[in-house]
């Protein structure tokens, strides 16, 4: 018969018109700027320098070694080197970047800088709400706004930053005993010195 | 009735103000400003409600950035129409591309001025309403063609004939489906047609056999004869360009949706007239709330009803819809006719129910079983170039 099957659509689609108003699995509209999904634990947009402690410029962790400014495959990476140096965690004067720019227009999220970094320094951030005015000036991100602190990067990629914590402790034991075993060494080395020094006195006394 | 009474009383004050020679020109403006002014608002309205209701029926919330909860949602859209560059082709018949959306727009206002709102306000009561309404609705397939021929271009051309191709094919059941109302009541003037139905829900056309069916008929065909879903192919803009629309921007391509919208509720305005009791109340203890508000309400629930349809069904293709108009629409609207002239002709009563009411069901019935065992209405079957290989 004709005019049933438009009869069942029409059904149809009330049951959605008055279900969207009580049901909220129908309704599975999130209005963004207000309502906000937490992002996913391995999202990653774009990079973002950690520092440690409350202050992000003693605390940064980058030494501008340079490593990923090469390897970043757009080159979005910028980075100048400051004259001064400053101690990092583990006491050794290191260098510091005077500028580290990321051109986040030109970012494409790879990662890379992140992999060949040997300072647990750069790590990807979850943030995407990059829009602004202006073309440029607001896209490239400078220093400053980039650096961000290891809490921060606790509260969006615990594992990841569990792991990178694990990493530094243990760079932090292996330097301590090498120290160490410099310590002893010299110690060693100074006691052998030592005792050498005594025995040609005492073979130049005999000889005397 | 106070309420009319009270209208026309304001109406006839202040025309009574004017100078005498202003008269007359004084009084059909101010029978125009109302229908023009309410009918030009309720567009706005209805603009949001029918993207409210879209968004619900596909289960997400409509515009609800403008204002409270997008109400202003018209305005915005009012004002970015506005700002378009107004853009005329180079080769354009300029008067004509001009006139076509302005007389579009007066082809569908027109139709309105016919409509009974109430008691005794009706901004033009004359005795062939409802031809005159018909007559003005034809004129809006010249302003279509009009636009498509004066944008010089061959796509808009081409939208135009297909437009005029389907609304010339519906306007035979429209009128048709109508017809039967008119030989019922015995008339042409709308007023009559209403006053027919003025004894409350049970002489409502819509409830006897040959009304019932009209009115279906009447208001698929209306579907169609205002380009509304599922019978929008001159826009579908979704599959082709806007038809005899693409040359248009700007204000000139609001005023296209306009006379759409108001062509809309000329028709709904008519089918609450012909079949659903007009401005009556359907109870008469309920005769108190004025007639204008019934009628609106009418009006308002069949416009629902347009949106309602719109957010369920596909459109069809040109040649289903050609073929749904010859086969199936004017057969229905033919039997119809012949059911009210039974009912005319046994005067009412149980004897004409019967016999109209089950000349209705026996076609229906049968006229779509014969229909459905023919290919086109049936389910589709599928012939795959593989198994057409292996029969051979």
């Amino acid at each position: 018969m004709i005019g049933k099957g438009i009869l069942k659509g029409m059904v149809e689609t009330a049951r959605n018109l008055t279900g969207s108003f009580h049901d909220p699995d129908r309704l599975t509209t999130v209005e963004y700027p207000e309502q906000k999904i937490p992002a996913k634990e391995n999202a990653r947009n774009f990079p973002f320098l950690i520092y440690d402690g409350d202050d992000w410029e003693t605390g940064l962790r980058c030494v501008s070694c340079q490593i990923c400014e090469k390897e970043c495959p757009p080159q979005c990476i910028y980075i100048e080197k400051d004259k001064e140096k400053k101690p990092d965690f583990l006491g050794k004067m290191q260098m510091q970047p005077k500028i580290f720019d990321i051109d986040v227009s030109v970012c494409m999220g790879c990662q890379i800088c992140v992999e060949v970094c040997p300072f647990e320094s750069i790590r990807m951030d979850n943030d995407f709400e990059y829009a602004g005015s202006d073309r440029f000036k607001s896209l490239l991100l400078t220093k400053d706004q980039l650096a961000k602190s290891n809490k921060y990067y606790h509260s969006i990629h615990p594992t990841e930053a569990q792991e990178t914590d694990e990493i530094r402790v243990q760079k932090r034991e292996d330097h301590l005993a090498k120290e160490k075993a410099k310590a002893e060494k010299l110690a060693k080395a100074k006691k052998e010195a030592a005792s050498k020094a005594a025995l040609s006195k005492a073979e130049t006394a005999k000889e005397e | 009735m106070w309420f009319e009474e009270l209208l026309i009383a304001i109406k006839h004050y202040l025309v009574l103000q004017m100078p005498g020679s202003l008269q007359p020109v004084g009084s059909a403006f101010l029978s125009c400003l109302p229908i023009m002014t309410s009918f030009g608002g309720l567009f706005a309205l209805a603009t949001l409600l029918e993207r409210k209701m879209l968004g619900r029926i596909q289960n997400r919330y409509g515009p609800n950035r403008v204002g409270p909860g997008g109400l202003l949602q018209p305005v915005a859209d009012g004002i970015k129409m506005l700002t378009k560059e107004d853009i005329v082709p180079k080769n354009a018949d300029h008067l004509i591309h001009f006139l076509a959306p302005l007389g579009l727009l007066v082809s569908a206002m027109l139709g309105l001025s016919v409509i009974p709102f109430g008691h005794r306000l009706i901004a033009l009561d004359i005795e062939t309403g409802i031809l005159f309404f018909f007559a003005v609705g034809a004129a809006s397939e010249l302003a279509i063609f009009m636009a498509g021929w004066g944008s010089r271009n061959k796509y808009a051309l081409l939208g135009a004939l297909r437009a005029i191709a389907q609304m010339i094919s519906y306007e035979i059941p429209l009128i048709l489906s109508a017809l039967s109302v008119l030989m019922v009541v015995g008339s042409l003037s709308l007023s009559d047609v209403v006053q027919a139905q003025s004894g409350g829900i049970h002489t409502w056309h819509i409830f006897t056999p040959w009304g019932f069916l009209g009115c279906i008929l009447f208001l698929i065909s209306t579907l169609a004869e205002i380009n509304r879903s599922p019978f929008d192919i001159p826009e579908a803009e979704s599959e082709l360009i806007a038809g005899h629309m693409t040359e248009y921007s700007g204000f000139k391509y609001a005023l296209f949706f306009m006379a759409e919208g108001v062509a809309m509720f000329a028709m709904c305005a008519l089918t609450a007239t012909l079949f659903l009791g007009g401005y009556h109340a359907p109870f008469p203890i309920l005769s108190f709330i004025p007639g204008p508000v019934w009628l609106f309400g009418k009006l308002t629930s069949l416009v629902l009803l347009f949106i309602w349809i719109r957010g369920t069904m596909p459109r069809l293709r040109a040649d289903q819809l050609m073929e749904f108009a010859w086969k199936f629409m004017l057969p229905m609207s033919v039997v119809n006719l012949i059911a009210a002239g039974i009912w005319v002709a046994l005067d009412g009563g149980v004897a004409a129910w019967i016999s109209s009411g089950l000349l209705n069901f026996v076609a229906y019935f049968g006229w779509s079983r014969i229909l459905s065992q023919a290919s086109r209405f049936s389910p589709r079957t599928y012939r795959y170039a593989e198994e057409a290989g292996v029969s051979e």
